[in-house]
């Protein structure tokens, strides 16, 4: 199982993998929002939780679809099936290695584009921790859609209709949880709903993911 | 370790194509499956390789025992020949790939990254690879598309080695392999019969 998570890990940081992707598009959205809606520091201050959270969720989607996607196009799919890996580890196992590639960047970036949006000193810890506990559940959700789609013909824009309100709890917790943080306010509820879900998807969404595709590739 | 498969319907799209077959393949021994473009040959193989389940009749083998090969040979290009070969290696839970290498003569392209390989040399890549999973039953559709002849005879003496060495092999091809103990089973006769409408749905077709 490791065999998988290091090659899935070495495909994303060569060329053509998906490493930078997710990052760059965050970067973007976060270095716009500031020249759409003016320079007024207190307004930016006020929707950057909001805009943080939007900016990790979109990037984490651009991805998505090449969770299966590439291993179904050249047939290595089909051979992991008959390999001796349970379905569920190899699903769990592509959706961590989504989340290391894609998931755990974003949190670690967020305090440099937190900057960017003028967030308030107070705000960064519970930004970076509601970014912690909530990309995991994305990854893991995500594998699920991927797993819905594979074999699609540009199949994206299905997944992302599939999959993007499967995303909204984790939105609303995790950016509530980020604005409550920036307010100075107690952040415990959020927190242990963010907690929740996440702990939830991670237990449950294996084996929904692993049937699909069991089914998909018929 | 053998193969048996009993009174085996497939289908293919909800349709059946293929209906009654029946065969057992027992260690050492080789089994050519013939028949025109689309009777079924590989939906039969995905069948047998579990990919999908059959529509009647049963598949009976060890779970650990098949090792599927398809028409793509699931290698990444952006890794190397070795790295591919390790990592398919490595799920099967083992560690040696060098006799893979050498059966396939890919050791001078060890290092090479196997999106620049040719198509014929990916294909040895992706039949190395069945070495590597050290499992007795092969199930291979048309293992020899873009291979030369040398890399066929290649491919053959690999076949042998393997049946000598007490595993066996189900292959679907359209070229003489050279592999004079092979049994051949021409699939042809098997076709499914169209089923008969009944008078309720002819009304409305």
């Amino acid at each position: 199982m490791s065999a998988l998570l290091l090659r899935d890990l070495r495909l994303a940081v060569r060329a053509g993998g998906g490493f930078g992707l997710g990052l760059a598009f965050f970067l973007i959205v976060v270095v716009l929002v500031p020249f759409g809606v003016g320079p007024a520091q207190d307004l930016l201050q006020v929707i950057a939780p909001g805009v943080l959270w939007i900016g990790a969720l979109l990037a984490c989607l651009l991805s998505l679809d090449r969770i299966f996607a590439l291993d179904w196009e050249d047939g290595s799919l089909d051979l992991l099936v008959t390999a001796p890996l349970p379905m569920e580890a190899v699903v769990s196992i592509k959706a961590l290695a989504h989340w290391l590639s894609t998931g755990l960047p974003l949190v670690l970036a967020s305090p440099l584009f937190g900057l960017l949006l003028n967030l308030p000193v107070e705000g960064y810890k519970p930004l970076v921790l509601s970014l912690l506990l909530g990309t995991p559940a994305l990854s893991v959700i995500g594998t699920f859609g991927a797993a819905l789609t594979v074999g699609l013909k540009r199949g994206g824009l299905l997944l992302s209709l599939l999959v993007l309100p499967l995303y909204v709890p984790t939105l609303i917790f995790g950016a509530e949880m980020a604005r409550r943080g920036a307010e100075g306010l107690s952040t415990g509820t959020p927190l242990l709903l963010l907690a929740g879900i996440t702990c939830g998807t991670i237990a449950l969404l294996p084996f929904a993911s692993a049937a699909v595709l069991r089914v998909n590739l018929r | 370790m053998s193969l048996r498969v009993c009174d085996l319907t497939i289908t293919r799209g909800g349709i059946k194509v293929l209906e009654g077959i029946s065969f057992d393949l027992r260690p050492g021994h080789c089994l050519v499956l013939r028949g025109p473009n689309g009777i079924g040959k590989t939906t039969l193989l995905r069948t047998v390789a579990r990919l999908q389940p059959p529509f009647a009749g049963r598949v009976e083998a060890d779970e650990d025992a098949l090792v599927y090969a398809g028409h793509a040979d699931g290698i990444k290009a952006q890794l190397s020949v070795a790295e591919n070969l390790r990592f398919w290696a490595q799920v099967f839970g083992k560690t040696e790939i060098s006799p893979a290498l050498e059966a396939f003569d890919l050791v001078p392209l060890t290092d090479r990254p196997a999106g620049a390989l040719s198509a014929g040399q990916k294909r040895r890549l992706g039949l190395a690879r069945l070495l590597v999973t050290g499992r007795p039953i092969w199930v291979l559709d048309e293992p020899t598309v873009s291979l030369d002849r040398d890399a066929v005879a290649m491919f053959a003496r690999a076949v042998r080695a393997h049946l000598s060495g007490g595993g066996a092999a189900l292959i679907a091809t359209h070229i003489d392999l050279g592999l004079a103990e092979a049994e051949v089973l021409d699939v042809t006769g098997y076709r499914a019969q169209a089923a008969e409408r009944d008078d309720f749905d002819e009304a409305f077709l």
